[in-house]
């Protein structure tokens, strides 16, 4: 008995399963992908259009389904959540499958032990009101490995998509996908979408923003509007709340005590004015929203490791506060190099802090093609000098031609010797 | 019918060089470029979507005042096959990497794609040659033999003079001479091996350390030398090992201070992209540029044979052996078998009778 419940289960799961998983032209990829999901025995995202039910709950519709594998009844759900489950079962299902047969011709209903249901014949004449109450399938399959069979029929989804949001990258994400499917775009998105338009982010920043953080939409309007509320109170500009919530998607999901504890951490530590503070917030959002434990490290490497003074320290953080988070160890490469192979000294570094940003291998090749031309000149007052910015930022092309006064082949070749 | 994105994937097929700075990972290096080549492949415009029937409210026609929304069918493309819903069209390229160099060194880096991979296993197995350019140090001693580690010993080196220096390399390239013929499984005594060894096309077969096939010194200035090398299945660090043992000939002590492959095989430096090329057009004007080697690689690689890569090493050989005024039974009048560019593939009898 036990054995004929789950190959009847099988033989109604087999036509779901296979709907989620119609190959269509673009999908050979994400077929492979499941495959390799498969074979390495990761819980592949699934998302499940609604809550599990407990295997129970089915209700086969007696012998007909033994016999006839058309569309899956509708009543049926089988959560299988994991295909290679239903894949073991289907190695098991060809033996069965014969005998399932033989013993639905031979023996009753009762004995198989499945609820007797009395399926009406399709000719039969019924009233107005029982044709309307038939419920028509719907052909969306209850679990799929991506969102491609909701997109259409979803009217969440597909607003998503006309805004732009990358649902390709967001199914990725475990949950993610199931939790957009299961939105109401009417209750939950669109007062949320008006919320952040209220607030003046722009609506082509909505597609990415959503992207980075889908979760804006399952957090409560009360909670948003008063972190917003929180953050004007600290005299934040309406527009710099909007440049900051679309450069740091995640900040509207912090607690007001979070963010409170951060700016307090940021003025006091550095010791910068509440103007400089804000501005400084304003345009690295970012900060407010991960660990402090970094950025006190980075802060104690650059007083102690470096060797910078407080208002050095202030100057150079104003001007590039991705200092604060930047990698410890591309820091100090980048400081060493340009302190003690190029002999740059403290005062002249905090007052070009933008080779800060930039890339180690460019400072050190650049640096060593104008030591070869002998145009290594840093001290400002010196004739020939160049400064800092000029070496790192300016282009190829350009600082060839200008600042080393040599042709790019020449760069190029000299890179080859390096 | 072809996407542009397709045909770009198929010119994607093939060799080419890198110049691999210092200092980076030779790892960092191939997902760069497969990253780049991804992000081309990905801009190509993607294909158009399928149509779909879909049924629309929309008001009846505009000569009655009633406004009846009725349904009308029409056929829209379908939101499942949006690019931000099925995603990129390629996740995917095979780079490969051929000889790999260790984050200290620098250097020529062969790279292969798609199709090119395959071709990158014969010219792994072949014998070819490699060309390195070794900087020393004279006076210090580290654990890692090159020159940032920890020192051990520090040491003088005064006494040390261009000849002495020349003596210690030719002492060794001596050694390195004898496994080369001993590595090369021939009977000596047979008329073909004499040929061979006329010819300079005795190289090891199969399995062998590493063997130095040219060494020579190309500048010395107290306690800065560099060294030229053409080598035979060597890793970086046999030759930081190989600076400290020079130095320890010369009775003092030295560390290596850089790395830097100037040829791998018929790559050359010359023709390696530099890191503001790693573009996906530079890549496949490289691997057209490289397409005649690639195809006397496989074809070498097919007949089973292993292909030696000589001019330049005979060269070096036979002024080394002038040098020294060593006597041997190769004559003087050696045959000069390839073009000076040397990047050709010279096709080896196998010593089937021998």
């Amino acid at each position: 008995m036990h054995l004929c419940r789950r190959c009847v289960s099988v033989l109604l799961s087999r036509p779901l399963l296979s709907a989620a998983l119609q190959p269509s032209t673009h999908t050979l990829h994400q077929r492979s992908h499941h495959i390799l999901l498969q074979h390495s025995r990761v819980q592949p995202a699934i998302h499940s259009l609604t809550q599990r039910h407990s295997r129970e709950t089915w209700t086969p519709c007696g012998r007909r389904n033994l016999t006839d594998h058309q569309a899956a009844s509708p009543d049926v759900y089988n959560n299988k959540t994991d295909l290679a489950e239903g894949e073991v079962e289907k190695h098991i299902v060809p033996f069965e499958n014969l005998n399932v047969h033989q013993i639905s011709n031979q023996e009753s209903l009762s004995d198989i032990g499945l609820d007797a249901v009395v399926r009406p014949s399709p000719l039969q004449e019924i009233s107005e009101e029982e044709a309307v109450q038939i419920q028509v399938p719907s052909a969306l399959p209850p679990d799929s490995f991506t969102l491609k069979p909701y997109v259409d029929k979803s009217e969440t989804l597909s607003k998503l998509v006309q805004l732009g949001v990358n649902l390709w990258e967001l199914e990725q994400r475990p949950n993610v996908g199931s939790m957009l499917v299961r939105l109401d775009f009417h209750a939950d998105v669109a007062p949320k979408l008006l919320f952040l338009k209220d607030l003046g982010v722009e609506e082509s920043k909505l597609g990415t923003l959503l992207t980075k953080n889908p979760f804006i939409l399952t957090e409560s309007l009360d909670n948003l509007e008063a972190r917003v509320s929180y953050l004007k109170a600290k005299k934040f500009s309406p527009q710099s709340v909007a440049v900051m919530v679309s450069k740091a998607p995640y900040l509207l999901n912090f607690s007001i005590e979070r963010l409170d504890n951060r700016l307090g951490f940021f003025q006091k530590q550095l010791g910068l004015s509440a103007e400089k503070t804000r501005n400084v917030v304003t345009r690295l959002p970012k900060l407010l929203c991960g660990s402090l434990e970094p950025i006190k490290e980075n802060l104690k490497v650059c007083e102690l490791e470096f060797g910078f003074r407080g208002n050095e320290i202030q100057h150079i953080v104003t001007a590039v506060p991705k200092l604060l988070i930047a990698n410890k160890r591309k820091l100090t490469q980048i400081f060493d190099f340009v302190h003690n192979t190029m002999d740059v000294p403290h005062s002249l570094i905090a007052k070009f802090p933008q080779v800060f940003n930039a890339k180690f291998l460019r400072i050190k090749e650049r640096h060593l093609f104008l030591e070869y031309l002998g145009r290594a000149q840093y001290q400002p007052s010196q004739p020939n000098y160049i400064s800092l910015d000029r070496l790192v930022f300016l282009p190829d092309d350009i600082f060839c031609s200008e600042v080393a006064l040599a042709t790019l082949e020449d760069f190029e070749r000299f890179q080859k010797t390096l | 019918m072809t996407t542009q994105a397709v045909r770009l994937f198929r010119r994607m097929d093939g060799l080419f060089a890198v110049y691999k700075p210092q200092g980076v990972h030779w790892k960092l290096v191939r997902d760069t470029i497969e990253s780049n080549l991804l992000k081309e492949l990905n801009s190509c415009p993607p294909p158009a979507p399928q149509l779909a029937v879909k049924f629309q409210l929309l008001s009846s026609g505009a000569n009655n005042g009633s406004k009846d929304l009725i349904l009308s069918p029409s056929m829209l493309p379908s939101l499942a096959d949006h690019p931000l819903v099925t995603g990129p069209q390629f996740h995917k390229v095979h780079v490969g990497v051929g000889h790999r160099l260790d984050a200290f060194s620098s250097g020529v880096l062969v790279l292969g794609v798609g199709k090119g991979n395959g071709v990158l296993e014969h010219l792994c197995r072949s014998h070819v040659t490699r060309d390195y350019t070794l900087e020393g140090e004279f006076g210090r001693a580290t654990n890692d033999f090159s020159h940032t580690t920890r020192v051990i010993e520090k040491t003088t080196y005064d006494h040390v003079t261009q000849d002495k220096l020349e003596k210690v390399l030719a002492m060794i390239q001596g050694a390195n001479q004898k496994a080369l013929i001993t590595y090369s499984q021939m009977d000596l005594r047979t008329q073909e091996a004499y040929e061979l060894a006329v010819k300079g096309l005795l190289y090891p077969h199969g399995k062998s350390p590493p063997i130095l096939t040219g060494l020579r010194c190309i500048h010395f200035n107290p306690p800065h030398f560099t060294l030229e090398v053409q080598c035979v299945n060597e890793t970086q660090k046999y030759l930081r090992k190989l600076i400290h043992e020079v130095g320890l000939e010369l009775r003092t002590s030295a560390v290596c201070s850089g790395v830097r492959r100037t040829r791998d095989g018929p790559f050359k430096a010359e023709n390696a992209l530099t890191r503001q090329h790693w573009t996906a057009d530079r890549i496949i004007q490289a691997i057209a540029h490289f397409r005649k080697t690639t195809r006397k690689i496989r074809k070498s690689g097919m007949h089973g044979q292993t292909a030696g890569q000589l001019n330049s090493s005979t060269r070096n050989q036979e002024q080394i052996r002038s040098q020294i005024g060593q006597s041997d039974q190769i004559s003087q009048e050696h045959v000069e078998l390839s073009s000076p560019t040397s990047d050709r593939i010279v096709d080896r009898v196998t010593p089937g009778t021998g």
